[in-house]
């Protein structure tokens, strides 16, 4: 029962009124730069970082990680609203976000993320405050080819993802993944890939540049297409009934939920996977084991609430190789670690024995976070609402407009901002193709992992694939995905070989 | 339609060849002992893509896809026209972002695209105009600290820089 | 009337312009001082050692409030520091009073092993060196290895199965370790990874067999118990490890290697600009968080800037050069 002590103590540190004030602001400016496409928790918390600095340690990271979290609860927003994922944690939200919105239910969606994202930031914290030790050397026993493993699972659950159409499927996928090797290849540390020289290829293709461009340009274009003038974006509407029912509606996706809670949880431990992985493999569980699956990608609410969920607890879930290890987990959680080492912290092993206050203060933080971020949400959903019924002629310059900013912000570098135009204009032409666009998105953010872990598994088998097979943890996650990787294309086969019912 | 889907496959099947090519300026084979090359990853994903691209192609022959079955133009006029402003004024915006600042350039187009894209009044064109670049400066510049890209019109933001950071 | 307006608009005119001069009047008059953010460029990716080590350094400008105008850091990770070095060659104008660049060793392995870059890095305006570095040997605590002794023998033992992680291909970790196996004969299999904390972390989940650290990355699995650091690239001992001997120490000359941690300006800064930023950085070395850091992470080295600095510079490329030379990567 120690914990439970240990707890209490962090909860009173937690309620102290300065403590609750910079979760508020915290969780306030998080939602608002997570909502921004193009920025998300790592700007936040990058940009905010130095000006810590004010308060004791305890607080400081109490407001960072409030950021963190309001980060990833206001991403699903502009996925939802916009169709662009503010950050690529929230990529597979876009995924029945969109569609959602599109029908008319933005806020049956903004309300499901929002509960969604609360349950599964507080599983995680409960599975934080409970299993903490244990679960930091699980996250110890992965190396090169446990991650390469779990990129292949990753992929894995999504090969249903695309459409129809087979080799447009793959050209797409195969299309991200080329683009994800632009830039420098760290094995042989030599720039591949730099078109024409250009300098700004060096940095290769940030995910953000593509995801902006796909879904905020080439999305407009078509969807101005579409549309012929003037129409309303989406025709959103809010009752106070329609509320009651969208809380309702949670008890309709809680097993979408709980596979993202835990799934994400897990994911998001391993140091390097984050909570990008996390989510998309959500995703494609919470659609194999439905019994709608082929809602999924139409719009349906359990497709929000299996990545919204898995999203925030993952993002609970770095936290803890970072605190216990002094490894990020992600991006945002190895600006934290910058941040503890300014406030002459040293986090690692030893930071749950030597600095019980701090630790139990920031646990203790995360439940309230949790709870003040669903509560800013949800207050705010008239307001985001209000933004969708403005007329589209208004609302479609205004998102070009965050377009620019935001795909200027990723990389601050204005080459960026000219090859997301290029992707948006080639991603309208595509589509009307039906190439489908989701699978290049998810190759370009899982593509680099993948191709580092195979190489550096390989270097260390002297060339030999067997390593993938021959270690536990390796091997076990290796064959499930082979497995979910070979039984939809059997089904393929199947429909190839079986003669087709005459067309009426 | 048909036209369009065979030229686009065409094209992609030039690109990924172009990206076959680039990928071979680092070793794509299998180097003995330590796995695939610097290029392999690339080369060979460049490759696939061509595969790809040449099933496309001969389905669209054969006639097996949607689009290549479709009668449907690629882009009728008005489409055509929508799309030439759309990316166009975006294009254009992009441009003038490195001569007039990132805020000069927001405001020439959301003048452009307000007015003469969505017909909406001059004042609230105006108000819109005006508003956003100012709420874009405080928010991203003053705010978060991402400093936009200002171009020749620099000198007129060196004052603001003093009243504020 | 038009006379008492003429009179009264006078001073109004006057006070407008008065304070207009004043407004102007400090850009003229006094030292200089930044008109604008400043560029703080980072040659790594957000997270990484460069980058938290650039933003601890923004903190204490901020903490203090050193400078006039914010530090903004952007970071330009590319092509293992070219991507920020052509950034910074290409700066024009009044940018280049505005803008400095954290930099490691790559500053000097970069354009030397990618000469199509045409860099130079002479022509870089050196602001501060803020330390240097150091490196040690690391292995796992449950391998039983105590001694470079036994790691010399267990490596001999294992050939090229003995992993060795380090932070990319011809970087620091590598000229390391191709300095241990030409020393003792080894033949280690070096993996490159993608930053100082991953390669901390195959180490501690005994993905590799041995690292060279530097003690801010491996310090907290040192400081539980699950690392042990056997040698020093140090020609003395470091204070934070008094019992690790030197490699010197054991009969092994010319193994000593420190990685800069230095704050370069964009070529063609102009002199006033140079002294400005050199005299910040020189008020961020001396205060006590820095102190306090360089103590903690074993960092080494006084504050050099100017002239010295470019001599040191001038130094550390050739015995880049040597190094790279002999183990043919140029």
């Amino acid at each position: 029962m120690e914990i439970l002590n240990l707890l209490a103590d962090g909860f009173i540190i937690a309620f102290e009124p300065q403590n609750l004030l910079l979760m508020l602001i915290g969780c306030a400016v998080g939602l608002f730069i997570g909502a921004m496409p193009g920025l998300g928790s790592v700007n936040g918390v990058a940009i905010l970082l130095p000006l810590t600095f004010i308060v004791p340690p305890t607080g400081a990271i109490i407001f960072l990680a409030a950021i963190y979290y309001g980060a990833m609860y206001g991403g699903a927003i502009s996925s939802i609203m916009l169709g662009i994922p503010g950050a690529s944690t929230a990529v597979a939200t876009t995924f029945d976000g969109r569609p959602m919105a599109l029908k008319g239910q933005a806020d049956v969606a903004l309300i499901t993320a929002a509960t969604a994202s609360f349950i599964g930031g507080t599983i995680s914290v409960i599975l934080f405050t409970g299993f903490a030790p244990p679960l930091a050397k699980m996250a110890l026993a992965f190396g090169p080819p446990e991650e390469f493993a779990l990129m292949l699972l990753a992929f894995a659950t999504f090969i249903g993802l695309g459409s129809d159409d087979i080799p447009k499927t793959f050209f797409s996928i195969f299309i991200g993944l080329v683009f994800s090797a632009v830039g420098f290849d760290i094995i042989s540390g030599r720039p591949r890939l730099v078109f024409f020289d250009i300098p700004g290829f060096l940095h290769g293709i940030n995910f953000l540049v593509l995801a902006i461009g796909i879904y905020g340009i080439g999305e407009m274009l078509w969807t101005i297409e579409l549309s012929k003038g003037d129409v309303q974006m989406s025709q959103a509407t809010l009752t106070f009934r329609r509320l009651l029912e969208g809380f309702r509606n949670v008890g309709q996706t809680w097993k979408a939920t709980m596979i993202g809670s835990f799934l994400g949880y897990f994911v998001g431990i391993l140091p390097a996977a984050g909570a990008t992985p996390g989510s998309l493999m959500a995703y494609g569980v919470a659609k194999m084991v439905s019994k709608h699956p082929e809602a999924f990608g139409k719009g349906t609410a359990e497709g929000v609430a299996a990545p919204e969920s898995a999203n925030n607890a993952a993002s609970t879930g770095s936290m803890l190789p970072m605190l216990t290890l002094g490894i990020p987990g992600s991006p945002t959680t190895a600006i934290l670690l910058g941040g503890m080492i300014i406030w002459g912290l040293e986090p690692g092993p030893r930071l749950f024995v030597d600095h019980t206050e701090f630790v139990w203060g920031l646990i203790g933080s995360l439940y309230v976070s949790n709870v003040f971020a669903l509560l800013l949400n949800v207050l705010l959903i008239p307001a985001f609402i209000w933004v969708l019924r403005l007329p589209f002629t208004l609302l479609a310059p205004m998102i070009y407009v965050l377009c620019m900013i935001g795909g200027y912000a990723a990389t601050e570098d204005m080459h960026d901002v000219w090859l997301m135009l290029i992707f948006g204009v080639a991603a309208y032409l595509m589509r009307k193709l039906d190439y489908p666009m989701a699978p290049a998105v998810l190759a370009i953010v899982l593509g680099e992992l993948a191709e580092s872990s195979l190489r550096q598994s390989l270097i260390i088998s002297h060339g030999s694939p067997l390593i993938f097979f021959d270690r536990p943890i390796a091997g076990s996650i290796t064959v499930c995905a082979l497995i979910l990787i070979v039984l939809p294309l059997l089904k393929y086969v199947k429909v190839f070989v079986r003669p087709k019912p005459a067309q009426p | 339609m048909r036209r369009a889907e065979l030229s686009m496959a065409v094209f992609m099947a030039v690109f990924s060849v172009y990206l076959m090519y680039k990928s071979a300026e680092l070793p794509i084979g299998w180097i003995p002992g330590s796995g695939p090359g610097g290029g392999a990853y690339p080369f060979w994903l460049a490759a696939g893509m061509l595969i790809c691209c040449i099933a496309i192609i001969v389905r669209a022959l054969l006639r097996m896809s949607p689009p290549s079955r479709s009668t449907e133009p690629y882009m009728d006029r008005h489409s055509l026209m929508l799309f030439v402003v759309g990316a166009g004024s975006l294009a254009v915006t992009i441009g003038l972002i490195r001569i007039i600042s990132a805020y000069g350039a927001i405001l020439v187009f959301l003048l452009f695209y307000l007015r003469f894209v969505g017909r909406h009044p001059w004042r609230l064109t105006a108000a819109v105009a005006v508003v956003t670049p100012i709420v874009s400066f405080f928010f991203f510049e003053i705010m978060l600290r991402i400093i936009l890209p200002k171009g020749y019109a620099e000198p007129l933001f060196l004052p603001l820089y003093d009243i504020f950071l | 009337m038009k006379e008492l307006l003429g009179i009264r608009s006078k001073p109004v005119l006057c006070t407008l312009l008065v304070s207009m001069s004043m407004l102007l009047a400090p850009l003229a008059a006094q030292a200089w001082e930044p008109n604008k953010p400043i560029d703080f460029v980072i040659m790594a990716g957000k997270g990484g050692g460069a980058d938290k080590m650039a933003r601890f350094m923004q903190s204490i400008v901020e903490k203090h409030k050193l400078s006039s105008k914010p530090l903004i850091p952007i970071n330009k990770p590319g092509g293992s520091g070219a991507e920020a070095l052509i950034y910074m060659k290409q700066v024009k104008g009044s940018n280049r009073d505005h803008t400095i660049m954290v930099t490691l060793n790559s500053f000097y392995t970069t354009p030397l092993r990618q000469p199509d870059l045409h860099i130079d890095v002479l022509k870089f305006t050196p602001v501060a060196r803020m330390a240097e570095d150091t490196f040690l040997l690391w292995v796992h605590k449950d391998s039983g290895i105590k001694n470079v002794d036994d790691f010399v023998k267990a490596a001999k033992a294992k050939g090229n199965d003995w992993i060795m992680a380090g932070t990319g291909k011809a970087q620091e970790d590598q000229l390391l370790t191709e300095f241990l196996n030409k020393a003792y004969g080894l033949n280690m299999r070096y993996v490159p990874f993608k930053g100082g904390g991953d390669v901390a972390k195959q180490l501690a989940g005994k993905h590799a067999d041995s690292t060279v650290n530097n003690p801010s990355e491996a310090i907290g699995f040192y400081q539980a118990g699950t690392v042990v650091p056997l040698a020093a690239f140090t020609p003395k001992r470091l204070a934070l490890f008094p019992d690790v001997p030197t490699f010197d120490e054991l009969g092994k000359t010319g193994m000593d290697y420190f990685m800069q941690r230095s704050v370069v300006g964009a070529p063609g800064m102009s002199k006033k600009a140079e002294e400005y930023y050199a005299a910040l950085f020189k008020k961020v070395y001396d205060s006590a968080e820095w102190q306090k850091y360089m103590k903690d992470k074993a960092l080494q080295g006084d504050f050099l800037g100017g002239k010295p600095l470019m001599e040191y510079w001038k130094k550390e490329r050739e015995s880049h050069r040597k190094i790279l030379k002999e183990i043919g990567e140029i």
